[in-house]
């Protein structure tokens, strides 16, 4: 079946039978590698893109059920024009393997969207879904507070 | 394409290097300096194996694969202190398989010494020729922690003599002597103040024989070295421009995914494949003799059809339940000990001399664990006729192409490997399973590069695992410590399991990792014998992250606690004792982590405190862990770690090193827990093999100590004590001693 649908600002048009997650729609169809597959069963987080501003997690996301446009971590910013939450990020050298990295920045992005003044305890609540296995928490915990501060504008 | 076609073609590059063979220079002189694997492309000029410039700027080889540990930016970081450039334009990739690039401390690490102990000039020796050997074994190995340490010299040497075969060219072009030349940033100056960059310079420069013993910088001049440096793959990595094996894109390429029998080195007697071949972008089903592989134009459609194939599978070599699998480990205390590394005194004797009241015994267990690296298992190959090109990220390259091309009946020199970012492995990706697997499969179609994936569940049911492993123990108590520590051990041993895949026939004969974090702890008791026996188990085991210590730090800390504890002796103040004359710096990171964390031997109502060292990989480590009661269960509040690396290069990173082995280890104490039923592991994805996330992660604080006389690494040092230190702060906050793994069979965590 075809479907339509916009990521980072660009209108694709796909072939895929409906059932297809859009995680692979991303990775395998599209080629935007940079969303990662992890587990397949929404448990670790890695496949965390934004859809109209929410995270999502796209392994799980029949490509028929997507309706709103899709930002991914390529969308988010570029090498060359970071987006807050990555400058911060690079600030507190928090990736170590990085491939959970992606999932955790677009979490984290949506998250201080809707809550720009986090206590510990909200950060924890709402990244607990994304797994690290190098253990970069600390990092981000602080990446996270950091971020806020700047969007804050403080 | 676009960015992945141009990270195709740049690592092509080095990659064709290592078919064509070639003219260079070795840097790295011994007795027979092994060639140069890398090959100079249009416009490039390579230095030495660790050095290849061209028009767009100095890129720097590593010997060692990126999985985390931040070793393209150590690596990157010694060679830049050297060969004097700007931190900015320096690019980073790994290097094919070659013997130059061997791991020699390593190797050095097979011998069967207590590595804390001081080395005789007749063991330096012996060390020095085992340095040699591993160019011939191929033993281009990332672990053990040793790719700092391996690198510290060569990689300096690399940078430094390079520059003096730039500043020579530079003064053969301006006539004069090169010792009137400096450099400053990636430009050579003369005294009159001309000037010529190193891309400039780099053609003539590779065409002058490299200079012998060019001095190092000293540490006081070290302006990269010492500093806690960006690394270099952060901004990729902060943005998804990284590219992991996992993310090779290449024209026209299928997507692939296997299923194998989860009864592990069992056979598959049949399979009907009818339903998966009419699926919807199917392209090929490929028969792997122990499983099936379906290539589809789509990574998810390959797993889709996967699930629609009726498989009979043959039973494993192994007995078929968990209790039966620890039954066979524990039958191993009946047999002879295979290794006994440490028999100081004559515990025999002592004990039966003893009252039997007296004499503390217990037994521990701690339960297989798998890899579960956030990357699943892939590989991409490309098959064309008479040659083949495979992207594995891999820990293994020389193994890794040797294996690939006897799977696939090729001469080795006609397998291209390139290891691309790996997302996290813990050893996992020191095999070569998945590598042979993806390069069968993209034989099946020559001409089409086909990636195949491993679904999270064939990752997590086909691994290498950590064994499982029991310890007895004997103990005496005087007032102030112990005078008998009796230690027996029973498990797997990996090393045989590995060399016995690697060579294609059984191993035996003493293992040292079976009894390291027990035999090679720097304590002094009077009667200290640890001994290792081997179970006869024919199931798949390898390299977790610290290894044989990752469960010998665990039994050998709890124990000493039960010591100290049962004779109301503070359990850090006995271990300080006990280190006394022994071993200083050990000492130290003990006396470091009690002043960091205010260590009274008291803990406060609802708090436990519990302390664990162990010396691994060189590297002392002593970690006090916190737990509290709260009313949703027991929290790991807080760790402190010390540890002593004997010349920290790079300390923000070897902090971050620390707190992820903790982190590590933390989760498999916890939680980790491989089982098997019907021959099948039970645990197929993170639901039933989780790990410590954000909400339920400690605080940690690390502090880095440089009193050892030789620089040591951290990759794995971490991990040991984190799991006996929260099993000594439960029994502080609780007064029950768990004496097996996982601990959340004992306690209720929050």
């Amino acid at each position: 079946m075809a479907f339509n649908l916009t990521v980072d600002g660009t209108a694709y048009s796909v072939d895929v039978p409906a059932d297809m997650p859009l995680l692979w729609v991303l990775r395998d169809e599209l080629g935007l590698t940079g969303t990662k597959y992890g587990c397949g069963i929404s448990a670790c987080g890695a496949c965390t893109v934004q859809i109209d501003g929410q995270a999502v997690r796209s392994c799980v996301l029949p490509i028929s059920d997507l309706s709103g446009e899709v930002t991914t971590i390529e969308g988010l910013g570029t090498p060359e024009n970071l987006a807050t939450i990555q400058q911060s990020w690079i600030d507190h050298q928090v990736a170590q393997c990085g491939y959970c990295q992606p999932g955790q920045i677009m979490q984290a992005a949506a998250f201080l969207a809707e809550n720009p003044f986090p206590t510990n305890q909200d950060i924890d609540t709402a990244m607990a879904g994304n797994l690290c296995r190098c253990g970069t928490y600390p990092r981000i915990r602080a990446a996270i507070k950091d971020a806020a501060r700047q969007m804050r504008g403080g | 394409m676009g960015r992945a076609g141009k990270i195709a073609r740049r690592t092509f590059l080095i990659g064709s290097a290592a078919i064509a063979g070639g003219v260079a220079f070795g840097v790295y002189k011994l007795n027979q300096t092994p060639e140069n694997p890398l090959v100079a492309g249009d416009g490039q000029s390579i230095l030495n194996p660790y050095i290849l410039i061209d028009q767009t700027g100095i890129t720097i080889i590593t010997p060692r694969a990126e999985m985390g540990q931040g070793v393209h930016t150590s690596l990157a970081a010694m060679v830049a202190e050297e060969l004097d450039v700007r931190w900015q334009d320096i690019r980073v990739e790994h290097g094919p398989p070659g013997a130059a690039y061997a791991n020699d401390v390593l190797a050095k690490s097979a011998l069967l010494i207590k590595d804390f102990e001081p080395r005789s000039n007749l063991l330096l020796k012996v060390e020095d020729n085992l340095a040699k050997a591993p160019k011939v074994f191929g033993m281009q190995l990332t672990g053990g922690s040793s790719t700092t340490a391996d690198g510290y010299h060569k990689m300096r040497l690399a940078g430094a003599t390079a520059r003096q075969v730039l500043i020579e060219a530079a003064a053969k072009r301006w006539g004069g002597d090169p010792a009137e030349l400096q450099t400053h940033d990636g430009v050579v100056i003369s005294s009159s103040g001309k000037t010529a960059t190193y891309t400039d310079l780099a053609a003539e420069a590779a065409l002058i024989e490299p200079p012998q013993g060019i001095p190092l910088k000293p540490k006081s001049e070290w302006r990269y070295l010492g500093t806690s440096m960006p690394r270099v793959d952060m901004v990729s990595k902060s943005t998804g421009t990284a590219q992991y094996g996992i993310d090779t894109r290449l024209d026209g390429m299928l997507f692939a995914s296997i299923k194998t029998n989860p009864r592990l080195g069992g056979p598959m007697i049949s399979f009907d494949a009818t339903a998966a071949k009419s699926q919807p972008g199917v392209r090929k089903i490929v028969d792997l003799g122990n499983g099936v592989a379906v290539i589809a134009t789509n990574t998810w459609l390959a797993m889709q059809a996967l699930e629609l194939i009726d498989f009979t599978w043959g039973d494993a070599p192994y007995p078929a339940e968990s209790a039966e699998i620890n039954a066979t480990i524990a039958k191993a205390f009946e047999a002879r000990a295979n290794t006994t590394l440490r028999n100081d005194g004559d515990p025999d004797e002592v004990l039966s001399n003893a009252n039997p009241d007296e004499i503390i015994t217990a037994e521990y267990s701690a339960a297989y664990l798998a890899h579960a690296a956030m990357e699943p298992l892939n590989a991409t190959a490309l098959f064309e006729g008479d040659k083949l090109t495979i992207w594995s990220g891999n820990q293994a390259p020389v193994y890794t192409r040797q294996k690939v091309a006897k799977a696939v009946d090729l001469p080795r020199d006609q397998v291209t490997l390139i290891t691309p970012l790996i997302g996290g492995s813990f050893g996992r990706r020191l095999e070569f399973d998945y590598s042979i697997i993806a390069a069968r499969i993209a034989r099946e179609m020559p001409g089409t590069a086909i990636k195949t994936t491993w679904s999270r569940e064939q990752d997590m049911t086909h691994d290498f695992y950590r064994p499982a492993a029991i310890a007895r123990f004997r103990g005496l108590m005087s007032d102030t410590g112990p005078i008998v520590f009796d230690g027996k051990l029973a498990t797997q041993s990996a090393v045989q399991s590995f060399a016995g895949r690697l060579a294609g026939l059984p191993v035996f004969g003493p293992d040292r990792v079976l009894v390291e974090g027990m035999y090679d702890q720097p304590y002094g008791i009077a009667n200290y014998r640890v001994a290792g026996h081997i179970a006869d188990l024919d199931l798949p085991v390898g390299f977790w992250r610290s290894v044989g210590n990752s469960h010998n730090g665990f039994f050998h800390e709890c124990f000493m606690d039960e010591l100290a504890t049962a004779n109301d002796l503070d359990p850090l103040a006995m271990r300080l004792r006990l280190m006394q004359g022994v071993h200083a710096p050990s000492a130290k990171v003990l006396e470091r982590v009690a002043a960091m964390a205010g260590w009274t031997g008291k803990s406060g109502k609802n708090i436990g405190r519990g302390v664990a060292f162990t010396y691994s990989w060189g590297t002392p480590t002593a970690q006090i862990v916190e737990v509290r009661d709260t009313p949703n269960g027991i929290r790991i509040t807080k760790v402190w770690a010390a540890v002593d690396v004997g010349v920290a290069l790079d300390p923000r990173n070897i902090q971050a090193q620390v707190m992820s082995g903790i982190i590590y280890g933390l989760s498999a104490a916890m939680m980790g827990e491989i089982t098997f039923s019907d021959g099948q592991v039970e645990q197929t994805n993170f639901p039933d093999y989780d790990a410590l996330r954000m909400d339920n992660s400690p605080d940690i604080a690390v502090e880095v100590l440089e009193n050892k006389d030789r620089i040591t690494g951290i990759g794995e040092p971490g991990v040991p004590p984190a799991m006996p230190a929260l099993a000594n702060a439960l029994y502080d906050l609780t007064g029950k001693r768990a004496r097996s793994l996982p601990l959340n069979q004992h306690f209720d965590f929050a």
